[in-house]
């Protein structure tokens, strides 16, 4: 069965809704798909905050927010693109107020405002530590007053376009009935988010964050850039990779060695935070995050998730004990090509989100810039394509090109190789050898493996053969996608012979 | 450890030698290691997400925020259609909010929200639309219309907000299946994984509709017949 809107939207967190919402306003029909529903993606994790230079607090300047932005990109960022997004970074916050987000306030009624790491003033606008979860949740409620159809867990296969590169919808599973399903669209949004998972147990990120978008995308003749670049959050809970948020430090927080002493600037940027706590674990060190001069009633009003869960992952409670912790995979820089109008080289296929690369973070990206450039590009990703769809509507030519044969070779796959256990040895390989801290030698010596186990596919398959909610099937498709983006990874960082950001050489 | 899960009509036995984990870590080593085709949802395993709520021993839990123990029997939420295993069709819960219209209709823009405005709504808002409280709710097993305990704490939190200036519009929306058909029982807010209580939040709009000269349906009912929204008497 074929569905046909002029707008369709791969991926329902916040740069998938705020797209929707955009392009609906612009005059387009839209339908949202998501692998999951909409209110679980990623975006409900982000807790610090969303950039916007208001000055509630002290003084502060879109410039500021700008020169930040750019110094802690280490070069890798367009200007252009920054200047755009910090400048668009007030109207955004405002906007998102408007339609019922419960920012945080300060006494005199205004927006509340925190540091966080490597910005020049308290920039990031929050909600306690849920703010990614209330804008998302209330970019959700803003879609269905709109009235925009949103249809809950298809797996995006493959992006369809006709031999003129233009794109003309997407094949889905529907991961209920096990059936493909082809979405026709005047023009396609990409919105699936980033590739932290493919570090597996070494990442903050939700259990979604395969990639899956990317490495379609780039099936289907997206260029992707930047891929090397994989910032790793300084601190996560070092059994479960469970994120504390880093407003912990922008509120105060220590870090510690073994020793007990405090070894680095708390405060700045995340890359230059990792690399120093990885120092000390190289040597055999632990490190903790100690929370415990905040006092009580400061954490469970300003910081509550974090509380309950170390008590929950690391049985501590962080008021009375110091907290073990570790950086892991976090946040993924690189992405798929876009220009301004937030378009890929693939006509029609607009990208917006993680999964995109705006060049707003260039080599690292600054806590609470994340949520902005959601908020911003997916806004401009919605327009766009509207502007797009609607003007090409009466033309169009549906040749298929060539079509990706996976879930029919799926059927022939031997299943002697477990692939869940390759998947963790990936995992375990990518944290080793592609981590905080990069050796050349290492990263041939991974590619060479991922290349050997990437020849090894047709060996692995799926145990379950059901068609109805076949999540072992799903996870092999993930599998496969993570892989073909390690591949690129490893790609990219290896081309790229300098240290810069979060993509660090040593030798 | 054993735990055991329903699958189709059956409890099935697992046995793993995981100690002191997350029933999700628990789920993930059997699908990993035991049983590949084991259908549940997971995903920030941060308890922000919503998509992993089960029954644990007949009692909603987020599987991501509850330690298992040896012995458990786990299932899959009440009151939806189980699509397999631990999973269930949570889409007709969803539809709630879209038929109690939760969201802000019209923005006041003179509001201005200070500290206090703001904590009037902050545990409504931390809702995570995981669903328990529809598995839990004694009325939604019989009345599937109800408009239940996580879309009625939407509309609060939107009718309580300052910024909203449709609150009148808002609180009509509610009435039909809504507000007065729920016992109070209080089973939405002991399951509720956020510390939120739908019921609270029920009594607070039935004290909003009665501002607005809304009453009881059963109340009136119960004394054979009342008066209608403009006075007139109704039988």
């Amino acid at each position: 069965m074929n569905y046909k809107s002029d707008i369709l939207i791969i991926g329902a967190g916040g740069a998938g809704l705020t797209a929707a919402i955009h392009a609906k306003e612009s005059g387009a029909d839209v339908v949202v798909l998501t692998k999951e529903y909409p209110t679980r993606s990623q975006t409900c994790m982000a807790q610090g905050g969303i950039n916007a230079a208001f000055g509630n607090v002290t003084e502060d300047s879109v410039e500021a927010h700008i020169q930040n932005t750019l110094k802690s990109a280490h070069g890798e960022a367009d200007e252009e693109m920054v200047r755009f997004m910090c400048g668009e970074a007030l109207n955004t916050v405002e906007w998102l107020d408007s339609i019922g987000v419960c920012f945080s306030r300060t006494s005199d009624a205004k927006i509340a405002q925190r540091t966080l790491g490597g910005a020049s003033a308290p920039r990031a606008c929050y909600a306690q530590d849920y703010t990614g979860l209330k804008i998302l949740h209330t970019l959700y409620d803003k879609c269905l007053s709109k009235n925009i159809k949103i249809v809950n867990e298809r797996y995006l296969v493959e992006i369809l376009k006709d031999n003129n590169n233009n794109v003309y919808g997407a094949k889905t599973l529907n991961i209920r009935s096990g059936e493909l399903e082809i979405y026709e669209a005047g023009a396609v949004i990409l919105a699936s988010g980033g590739y932290s998972k493919i570090y597996g147990h070494h990442s903050t990120n939700s259990t979604a964050s395969t990639g899956d978008g990317i490495a379609t995308a780039k099936r289907a003749g997206a260029k992707l850039i930047d891929m090397e670049f994989v910032q790793f959050h300084p601190t996560a809970l070092k059994s479960s990779s469970i994120l504390i948020s880093e407003s912990a430090r922008g509120e105060g927080g220590y870090l510690l060695n073994s020793k007990r002493e405090r070894f680095t600037n708390e405060l700045a940027p995340r890359d230059v935070v990792s690399r120093a706590i990885n120092e000390e674990i190289v040597k055999g060190g632990d490190v903790f995050l100690d929370i415990r001069h905040l006092g009580e009633e400061f954490i469970d009003k300003e910081l509550p998730q974090e509380r309950k869960l170390a008590k929950l992952y690391e049985n501590i409670d962080p008021v009375y004990e110091i907290i073990p912790i570790k950086p892991v995979a976090h946040y993924t820089m690189g992405g798929i090509e876009v220009d301004k109008s937030a378009q890929t080289n693939i006509n029609g296929l607009f990208a917006c989100g993680e999964c995109a690369n705006h060049r707003v973070h260039g080599a690292n990206r600054l806590g609470g810039n994340s949520l902005l450039e959601i908020v911003v590009f997916g806004k401009e990703a919605g327009i766009n394509a509207a502007k797009y769809a609607l003007i090409k509507k009466e033309s169009k030519e549906s040749i298929i090109v060539e079509e990706d044969s996976i879930l029919h070779d799926l059927e022939h796959f031997t299943n002697e190789i477990d692939f869940y256990i390759l998947r963790e040895q990936i995992n375990n390989l990518l944290y080793k050898k592609l981590g905080i801290v990069r050796k050349k030698s290492e990263m041939q010596s991974l590619q060479v493996e991922l290349l050997s186990i990437k020849e090894k596919v047709p060996l692995m398959g799926v145990s379950d053969k059901s068609k109805i909610y076949n999540t072992n099937k799903i996870e092999f498709l993930e599998f496969r996608n993570m892989l073909d983006l390690a591949l690129e990874v490893v790609g990219g960082a290896l081309s790229r012979e300098v240290s810069c950001g979060a993509h660090y050489i040593s030798e | 450890m054993k735990i055991k899960i329903k699958k189709e009509e059956n409890f099935i036995e697992y046995e793993t030698e995981l100690q002191d984990v997350t029933l999700l870590e628990l789920l993930n080593e059997i699908k990993n290691t035991q049983d590949n085709g084991l259908a549940f949802s997971s995903g920030c395993r941060s308890s922000v997400c919503g998509s992993c709520a089960v029954r644990v021993n007949e009692k909603e839990v987020l599987a991501c925020s509850y330690k298992v123990k040896d012995g458990d029997s786990v299932e899959a939420l009440k009151n939806m259609k189980i699509i397999r295993d631990l999973v269930v069709n949570m889409d007709k819960a969803f539809t709630f909010n879209v038929k109690a219209k939760a969201w802000l209709h019209t923005n006041s823009e003179q509001a201005s929200l200070n500290y206090e405005d703001e904590k009037i709504n902050e545990l409504q808002s931390d809702c995570i639309l995981c669903s328990a409280c529809y598995s839990a709710c004694p009325i939604y097993a019989v009345n599937g219309d109800f408009l239940g305990p996580f879309s009625l704490t939407r509309v609060w939190k939107y009718v309580s907000d300052k910024r909203e200036s449709g609150e009148q519009k808002k609180i009509r929306d509610i009435q039909d299946n809504g507000i007065w058909d729920c016992t109070l029982c209080n089973e939405c807010t002991v399951v509720c994984p956020q510390n939120i209580s739908s019921k609270a939040d029920i009594e607070k709009l039935r004290s909003k509709s009665a501002q607005y000269g809304y009453m009881d349906p059963n109340f009136s009912n119960s004394f054979g017949g009342g008066f209608g929204f403009d006075g007139t008497p109704s039988f």
